[in-house]
């Protein structure tokens, strides 16, 4: 009704397929190139014409990513900073958000508004510098203080949503009954939250999962991250195209999965903010 | 509905008699603060604190184990007359301004499309997001590979349509189009995210009542669906000007802002005088104006979009 349509419905229906066809092949081509190269031997890769069904499949790409020196270590970083900086946010943020809806604060959401505009790299001059002097920078706390930025205001942005659209009428009732302010946020508000909490969760593992720019300054050799790691093998490690293509695709699988299982959830988190002061 | 609970708590308290409607307020802020306290704490930490370190450190000479003077607005003054910042802030805007334009369009009729019913719309919807989920430096390796000159596969498939090869990454002149095809390619999906909201919310009546007026299928969307959608599209204009504005990982990663500067925006050569060259007052001055140029954008379309809001409502019948 809205795209131009006309003509018979058989005609129409093939408009909409390929239309819908149009929009995603952007998208599929893109990440079936990138399994190709990922699958390819090197000399298949430095084919011109390019091959796009290879007679043989190198395997060994993968294999030689998680035989690669370090890549447990490395991967092992990247759970441990995503999961702390994730857990930390949920702490803090939910909590937060909580209050913020309750107490109608726009203002300060607002705030967290501002810290989403703010440059990323803009905090981390002073971060760098602040964990040289404290002698942190060999660790991951660096890491996992820096992606607090990212975590934190997208969970309590997400929280203020959630919590605005969640009926009062029980959490008034449990405090006429003698409930303390602490015992109907525990027992009655975050139960009903749990989808929101969810929706906050994946996006927060998401975007600390795929940060680069904080882990390419606070991390050491020891401490890096899956996206730091990735892009150090562009720049020296690694100049044959299959292994550098599998280490990619290794690195932002989790992501990929996530987003096509808990579409809907990321979509709904995603235009939360947006769609809420329109 | 919550100010009748809180009223009762406030009378017995006994408090001098404020006006009413304050004293709720009050009250149940006061209730509330402690859930706020954690998280205040964590983001004074890490965002207001940096901050106020940055400010002060933008009027110092300061460099990693080197000199640590005060030189008043020195740095801010020699950024008038860099020339590298200056060619980074039109490259900034030229890539922010593209990097809005091209996701609106393509978002605005992928939204369209997307709005409609269709088998696997769900599974549909999933892969669409891919681009903008995926790990940007992931997505940036395998952009380069296809760059390649040689060996890239958009050189190919242009050969096939007679299209002599290109340059891509590898050239100044093409570099910041073909960076801003990848930027296009990353978020036309969240451009097509909020116009889809925007569409679920239009009311089934308008288009009825136009079909029965005899409305062909642009009129309907000329005069009901484009002036529903265009709060929305506001909205993803600020929000997309925002993050194209310190874009970094995919121009960092496939060009680093080369070759030489031709692709430098001002966050990557913020990153080159903070964490290359260890300047960290001169790097701090780049940091604060560039905040002051993002802040000032974003309000500035806050404001245009209240004011289109306003005529819209005015001209409403």
């Amino acid at each position: 009704m809205i795209v131009a349509g006309g003509g018979s419905l058989l005609v129409r229906r093939l408009t909409l397929l390929l239309s819908v066809l149009a929009i995603v092949s952007p998208a599929i081509l893109f990440f079936l190139w990138m399994l190709s190269l990922s699958l390819k031997y090197e000399i298949d890769n430095a084919a011109y014409p390019p091959v796009f069904f290879p007679d043989r499949i190198a395997w060994k790409n993968y294999a030689s990513v998680f035989e690669s020196n370090g890549f447990l270590s490395i991967f092992w970083n990247s759970v441990i900073v995503t999961g702390s900086a994730t857990l930390i946010a949920l702490l803090v943020g939910v909590p937060a958000g909580y209050a913020i809806a309750r107490m109608k604060a726009t203002k300060m959401a607002a705030v967290v508004l501002i810290a989403r505009m703010t440059p990323g790299l803009s905090y981390l001059i002073p971060l760098f510098l602040l964990f040289q002097w404290l002698g942190l920078l060999g660790t991951l706390a660096p890491q996992i203080i820096a992606h607090l930025v990212l975590t934190v205001p997208i969970v309590i942005w997400i929280m203020i949503g959630y919590f605005e659209t969640t009926p009062m009428d029980l959490e008034e009732a449990a405090a006429i009954d003698g409930a303390s302010s602490w015992q109907v946020f525990r027992h009655v508000a975050l139960p009903i939250a749990k989808p929101g909490i969810t929706v906050a969760l994946i996006l927060a593992v998401i975007f600390s999962w795929n940060n680069f720019v904080f882990g390419i300054v606070l991390a050491g050799r020891q401490t890096r991250t899956l996206p730091v790691a990735v892009y150090n093998m562009i720049s020296f490690e690694q100049l044959s195209w299959g292994p550098l293509a599998a280490a990619a695709l290794i690195v932002t699988f989790p992501v990929l999965v996530l987003t096509v299982f808990a579409q809907r959830q990321i979509v709904a988190g995603l235009t939360a903010g947006a769609v809420k002061d329109g | 509905m919550t100010i009748d609970l809180h009223a009762e708590f406030g009378s017995a308290a006994g408090r001098p008699a404020l006006p009413k409607e304050r004293s709720h307020k009050r009250l149940r802020s006061r209730r509330f603060w402690p859930f706020l306290v954690p998280a205040l704490i964590v983001l004074t930490a890490i965002t207001v604190v940096p901050w106020a370190f940055t400010l002060w450190m933008s009027v110092r000479e300061f460099t990693v184990g080197g000199t640590n003077e005060f030189v008043g607005l020195a740095n801010y003054a020699r950024l008038l007359v860099d020339a590298r910042f200056s060619e980074a802030i039109w490259h900034t805007l030229f890539y922010t301004f593209l990097s809005v334009l091209l996701p609106l369009i393509f978002g605005t009729l992928a939204a369209l499309v997307l709005h409609r019913e269709f088998p696997l719309r769900g599974l549909v919807r999933g892969i669409f997001v891919l681009p903008m989920m995926a790990t940007p430096v992931a997505i940036a390796l395998v952009w380069t590979m296809m760059f390649h000159p040689q060996l890239g596969v958009l050189n190919y498939l242009l050969s096939l349509v007679g299209i002599e090869p290109q340059g891509w990454v590898f050239h100044p002149a093409t570099v910041i189009p073909s960076l801003i095809l990848v930027e296009t390619w990353q978020w036309t999906p969240l451009v097509a995210l909020i116009v889809l909201g925007g569409l679920a919310v239009i009311p089934r009546e308008p288009y009825e009542s136009a079909e029965i007026d005899g409305a062909g299928a642009w009129m309907k969307f000329r005069y009901i669906t484009w002036p529903m959608i265009l709060p929305f599209l506001m909205i993803a204009v600020i929000i997309r000007m925002i993050d194209a504005l310190k874009s970094f990982d995919i121009i960092y990663a496939i060009t680093q802002g080369g070759p030489g500067t031709a692709s430098e925006t001002i966050n990557i050569y913020l990153y080159s005088v903070a964490f290359s060259y260890y300047n960290i007052g001169y790097g701090s001055a780049i940091a604060v104006v560039f905040f002051v140029l993002v802040v000032a954008i974003s309000l500035a379309m806050l404001v245009l979009r209240q004011k289109l809001h306003w005529n819209e409502m005015a001209g409403a019948p």
